[in-house]
């Protein structure tokens, strides 16, 4: 396969090379294009005998999308949205015009050497000399090795190319992914072969999974196939026997080979080990870098998915520039420019791109940590405005989740909702909105420019990323946070000095879902901010746990013990993974006896909760059934997820007939495709949590999008935009199952055709054969798809609306979770 | 009631029209509004019933008096507009209607025009156009408040059917069950396996009105094939009782499985099966109540 120069191949190559370009994904590529049309002596290095092995591995037809659309592409090779095989095909092609020198089959595993004198060494023994070193090998293709004892031993693989090879074995598959899950069955799956499989899992559910290849295995497990064995982990490997850690103490099975599928991670031990730093300890972090591309290694250079940028116009763009930059072209600008100019297009006062990048970074205090290339980069995902005087930036109750950051001026929080004449000024080169960025909620108040101001808008996303990058940013960050949460709790009348004591001392706590803060009955007398997350309250009545209430971010809790001295009058403890601030009760009182208003305050809180409890104690006594029923509902939803969301949708069953005009409703509102599978999900008490979104606080599924697609929109909706690039992510990252990849359907015939006619599959989703026929010849790209809660849709969510019984119901947490209920449940 | 950060101002917000939307009661439609069509309704067929008894028509009350074309206007234009119901309930068009809203006013409204239409009569009823109309309303009504009965009463029937099941994953059910009974009855004898046989042959799904009216626990292969494999033979010392005991476990399972699908087909089918007749009955009603009209002006 070898296209490469004649004599490689276990051989030293004489001659030294400008450039070694490893890797040949998107950016390699790139790069090795446009090194070629300059001239410049190179090696394009390939551990595989094809080029660009991630996307050669996608599925077959897979569309591959183009985004981000307003980044034009800057390479020798041509790019847009397509079928995986036209695209493969158009760089096979021109990679072979183009006289690129390619080497297959080689795998590389030593770098050494220093700018101008690199060493490469590939595995069959390859030898390359050159002067840069382009590192393009992306983040996959590095499959993550079991760390047991034994874990060295050549029975151990980490893949399987075809299961019919093995016959008579006992075979432990570990990893319960699509890739285990394949495995095992095929394995398995002719009873000839007489293979004992067993396939591991860590927990007990399979939430990697495909739901098919899951149901599956259950089924291969059922039938007697296969073995599977959860909540169970690998401890000890030796030849011919496997020991395991389970539930149930350990156990030591029969193994004569054990294929390991449990993901692959960034390759960083091998990066490292070429001298390259990272950002930090973490798993995800990626190499330091200079504006140039250049690594803490001079000479070698990282681009693509390995620096960071996983998209493939990112990638060949970069390959092309870092060219440039090794030419010695040290002036270009990059292809992102244009994008930038356009950011500051709209601001008073005239400066270039990299003067407006320095102001920021330097005005900004949580941006000074920051390099150009950073800065640059940061503000590809941000957003700069200029507010003239009192103009509003954002109000109390809208959601939103950005920080900003005052680069010039000065802004007022309106913090007293009653009246808007009492502020509080934030000065330039500050912080404000940081508790909807931590907490996942809306606005907590109106906030205007105190004069003309310039700020910048930082997504969540950046936000995210920048306070991984800058521990100094974090920690500015989370004090702030914690100083305005404490002044904005009871109202006006404290100011930052007042507070300052409280604040040195707070800590923050991370709770993992279900566990306890406080507890009935204990001494302990500190007092609690939820910074983020939700906590139940709850009550020990006649022996087991009473709810009492549901505490959502933003909301304090145990001041009743400071104030009064009493014990714990109930227990409080997470109802999801959350993060709470304690604060010493001493320096609590101390504060409240020097503020008697605010003294007041907390007493009439106080007073309002005592109440409450009071009252479902009392129905308790009278209404035993009616509060256990209001009790284990709560429970059942918050178990649903409600303790996360911001906006559900639930069903009566009590009232739902069936008819699914709600699914129907939401795919004739939206391209044809429902959002919601009505009869998918739990039930208790005939209060049913269909499959739909729940708008959490923080959406798992924007956790790892590649085009930044996932958004809040000004309804408080989650909801995906055009950018989606189809990959799944955010299907697999959602633990509600919410989310399904589908391709967007011709329009159908109308209402009046199809009654009078027959025309067209009628009202709701059209059958998937009917899709299919349609779509024949046109077909569109599968992408992800999800409620938007119908945002923009005048009169809001058609499931509700279009319910005829009145059994579809949205609700919110905190409302529906109220003590309302329990009176409607008696 | 708690430090929330949200406090109840500023209504003009989009928060608050979500919130509003959001607490908008939940009930059912028929105590929609609190019962506000109801009360509509009651108060429209009370006041027809009064002006009945109070208006002198001469030589009596018939649907051709001023009184009566007064009542027959009201009736055409309550059933044109509680037809349209079937239009209203496909479209899911942008507005801040409620369908919940539609079906309760259909109910109620719909309930005064037994009040309506039958004064609009004038009790003059004979075998023509005009009293196959009427009578064709009365059928719709009567169809529409058995309609309303099993909507209120069925509903939490399935939901507890159902434990929790989509149709999907009980038809899958069915088929692991299946496929696991014709691998246990493998090492059974001919006459067991041929019970079991005709057992995964039986047709689960017959579509026909009454087979899905007559729901679970049926005499049928499944329990046939129980019946021979379990009866007597229970603890009998055969080489193949495990396998026997496996394919009883399976059978039991698959008599159990059926069942939970025949109960929610026949609880759906009792849900549907009026709209079988209220809407052909409705459109039926349509035409005679156009051929009630021309032929009134026709032969003014």
């Amino acid at each position: 396969m070898g296209r490469g120069p004649a004599g490689w191949g276990g051989s030293d190559l004489a001659e030294k090379l400008r450039v070694a370009i490893v890797g040949s994904g998107p950016a390699g590529l790139s790069a090795a294009a446009h090194a070629a049309s300059l001239g410049l002596s190179h090696v394009l290095i390939e551990k595989t005998d094809h080029l660009s092995d991630t996307i050669f591995k996608y599925q077959k037809g897979k569309h591959v999308m183009a985004t981000p659309g307003n980044l034009v592409l800057r390479s020798d090779l041509d790019f847009d949205a397509g079928k995986r095989e036209a695209i493969l095909d158009t760089w096979d092609r021109q990679i072979g015009e183009g006289k690129v020198n390619a080497l297959y089959n080689a795998e590389v595993v030593k770098i050494t050497g220093t700018k101008g004198n690199f060493t490469i060494e590939t595995k069959k023994g390859d030898v390359i000399h050159a002067e840069n070193v382009v590192l393009a090998i992306g983040t996959q293709g590095n499959p993550n090795r079991l760390r047991c004892p034994g874990n060295e031993l050549p029975h151990i693989q980490y893949q399987l190319d075809d299961p019919a090879e093995y016959n008579d074995e006992h075979i432990v598959i570990i990893g319960t992914g699509d890739a285990g899950i394949e495995n095992a069955r095929g394995l398995a799956d002719d009873p000839k072969q007489r293979n004992v499989v067993s396939i591991l899992n860590r927990g007990s559910e399979f939430p990697t999974a495909k739901d098919a290849n899951v149901k599956a295995l259950l089924a291969d497990h059922e039938a007697g196939k296969l073995t599977i064995r959860t909540e169970t982990e690998t401890r000890l490997v030796e030849p011919g026997w496997i020991t395991l850690t389970t539930r149930d103490g350990e156990i030591r099975i029969q193994c004569d080979r054990i294929i390991a599928r449990i993901g692959s991670a960034p390759p960083r031990k091998f990066v490292e080990e070429c001298g390259i730093a990272f950002t930090s300890p973490d798993r995800n972090a990626f190499p330091k870098l200079s504006p140039m591309f250049e690594s803490s290694t001079p000479g070698i250079f990282v681009i693509g998915a390995l620096a960071g940028y996983p998209l493939i116009k990112h990638c060949m763009n970069q390959g092309y520039d870092v060219i440039e930059f090794i030419s010695g072209n040290t002036a270009l600008k990059p292809a992102d420019e244009p994008i930038l100019v356009e950011k500051f297009k709209g601001l008073p006062g005239k400066r270039s791109t990299e003067e407006w990048l320095e102001f920021l970074r330097a005005d900004v205090r949580i941006l000074n940590g920051m390099n150009p290339l950073q800065m640059r980069e940061f503000m590809l995902g941000s957003d700069t405005r200029a507010f003239k005087r009192g103009e509003v930036i954002f109000e109390r109750n809208a959601p939103g989740s950005s920080l900003f950051g005052i680069a010039q001026g000065s802004v007022a929080v309106e913090v007293d909702p009653n009246d808007p004449s009492v502020t509080v000024p934030i000065e330039q080169g500050s912080i404000f909105g940081e508790v909807g960025l931590i907490s996942g909620r809306r606005r907590g108040a109106t906030v205007r420019a105190a004069e003309d101001t310039i700020v910048v808008e930082i997504s969540r996303l950046g936000a995210l990323k920048l306070q991984s990058q800058v521990p100094s940013a974090k920690d500015a960050i989370d004090r702030i946070s914690i100083e305005r949460q404490l002044l904005q709790l009871f109202g006006s009348g404290l100011t930052s000095q007042d507070v300052g004591e409280l604040v040195a001392a707070a800590e923050v706590i991370g709770v993992p879902a279900g566990q306890t803060v406080i507890e009935e009955g204990a001494e302990d007398k500190d007092i609690y901010i939820i910074r983020r997350g939700s906590m139940i309250v709850e009550k020990n009545l006649g022996g087991h746990p009473v709810f009492l209430s549901y505490l959502p971010a933003g909301s304090y809790f145990g001041e009743m013990a400071v104030i009064d001295g009493s014990r714990r009058t109930a227990t409080v403890r997470a109802a999801i993974k959350s993060e709470v601030v304690r604060f010493p009760g001493a320096a609590f009182t101390a504060m409240l006896g020097r503020k008697q208003d605010v003294r007041q305050r907390a007493l009439d809180d106080m007073a309002a909760r005592r109440e409450i409890n009071d009252f479902i104690e009392s129905r308790k006594a009278s209404f035993g059934g009616a509060v256990d029923m209001y009790s284990q509902t709560a429970q059942f939803l918050l178990d649903n997820g409600l303790g996360e969301a911001t906006d559900v949708l639930l069903i009566d069953e009590k009232l739902c007939v069936g008819c699914d005009n709600c699914e129907k409703a939401c795919a004739d509102s939206h391209d044809g495709l429902s959002r919601l599978d009505r009869e998918a999900g739990r039930t208790y008490a005939h209060l049913h949590v269909p499959t739909s979104c729940r708008h959490c606080e923080h959406p798992h599924c924007m956790a790892d999008c590649p085009p930044n697609a996932i958004r809040r929109g000004p309804d408080g909706e989650v909801f995906i935009d055009d950018s989606c690039i189809g990959c799944g992510n955010c299907q697999r990252n959602c633990p509600y199952g919410v989310i399904r990849m589908d391709a967007k359907p011709p329009k159908k015939p109308g209402l009046l055709p199809w009654l009078l006619f027959g025309s067209g599959p009628g009202p709701g989703e059209a059958s998937y054969a009917w899709r299919k026929q349609a779509a024949e010849g046109t077909e569109a790209p599968k992408v992800a798809i999800k409620c938007d809660m119908c945002s923009g849709i005048e009169g809001g969510p058609a499931c509700v609306r279009a319910c005829p019984t009145g059994a579809a119901i949205r609700v919110s947490p905190e409302r529906f979770l109220s003590v309302a209920r329990l009176e409607e449940v008696e | 009631m708690m430090a929330s950060l949200v406090s109840r101002d500023d209504e003009d917000t989009g928060f608050f029209a979500a919130e509003r939307r959001r607490s908008a009661e939940h009930g059912s439609f028929l105590a929609h509004r609190r019962f506000y069509w109801a009360k509509v309704s009651g108060g429209l067929a009370l006041f027809a019933l009064l002006t009945y008894l109070l208006v002198d028509v001469e030589p009596r009350h018939n649907g051709g008096s001023w009184y009566g074309y007064t009542l027959g206007t009201i009736g055409l234009g309550l059933i044109v507009w509680l037809a349209w119901l079937g239009i209203r309930k496909r479209r899911p068009t942008p507005g801040s209607w409620s369908l919940k809203g539609w079906t309760s006013a259909h109910v109620w409204l719909g309930l005064s025009l037994v009040v309506i239409g039958t004064l609009h009569t004038g009790f003059q009823l004979g075998w023509n156009v005009h009293t196959l109309a009427w009578a064709l309303m009365m059928l719709v009504i009567v169809t529409g408040v058995y309609g309303v009965t099993v909507y209120a009463t069925l509903p939490a029937r399935l939901s507890q059917n159902r434990r929790e099941m989509t149709r999907e994953q009980m038809v899958e059910s069915l088929g692991m069950i299946d496929r696991q009974l014709e691998a246990a009855a493998q090492p059974l004898s001919r006459e067991d396996t041929d019970h079991v046989i005709a057992a995964l042959e039986q047709d689960v799904f017959s579509t026909g009105v009454l087979d899905r009216l007559r729901g679970p626990d049926r005499d049928d292969a499944t329990r046939r094939a129980l019946a021979r494999i379990s009866t007597g033979r229970a603890y009998d010392h055969d080489e193949d009782d495990i396998a026997q005991q496996k394919v009883r476990a399976l059978l039991g399972r698959r008599a159990g499985q059926i069942d939970q699908i025949r109960r929610q087909m026949r609880t759906k089918a009792m849900l549907e099966i009026w709209l079988y007749f209220h809407v052909p009955l409705t459109i039926a009603l349509l035409a005679a109540l156009t051929a009630h009209v021309v032929s009134v002006f026709y032969y003014w």
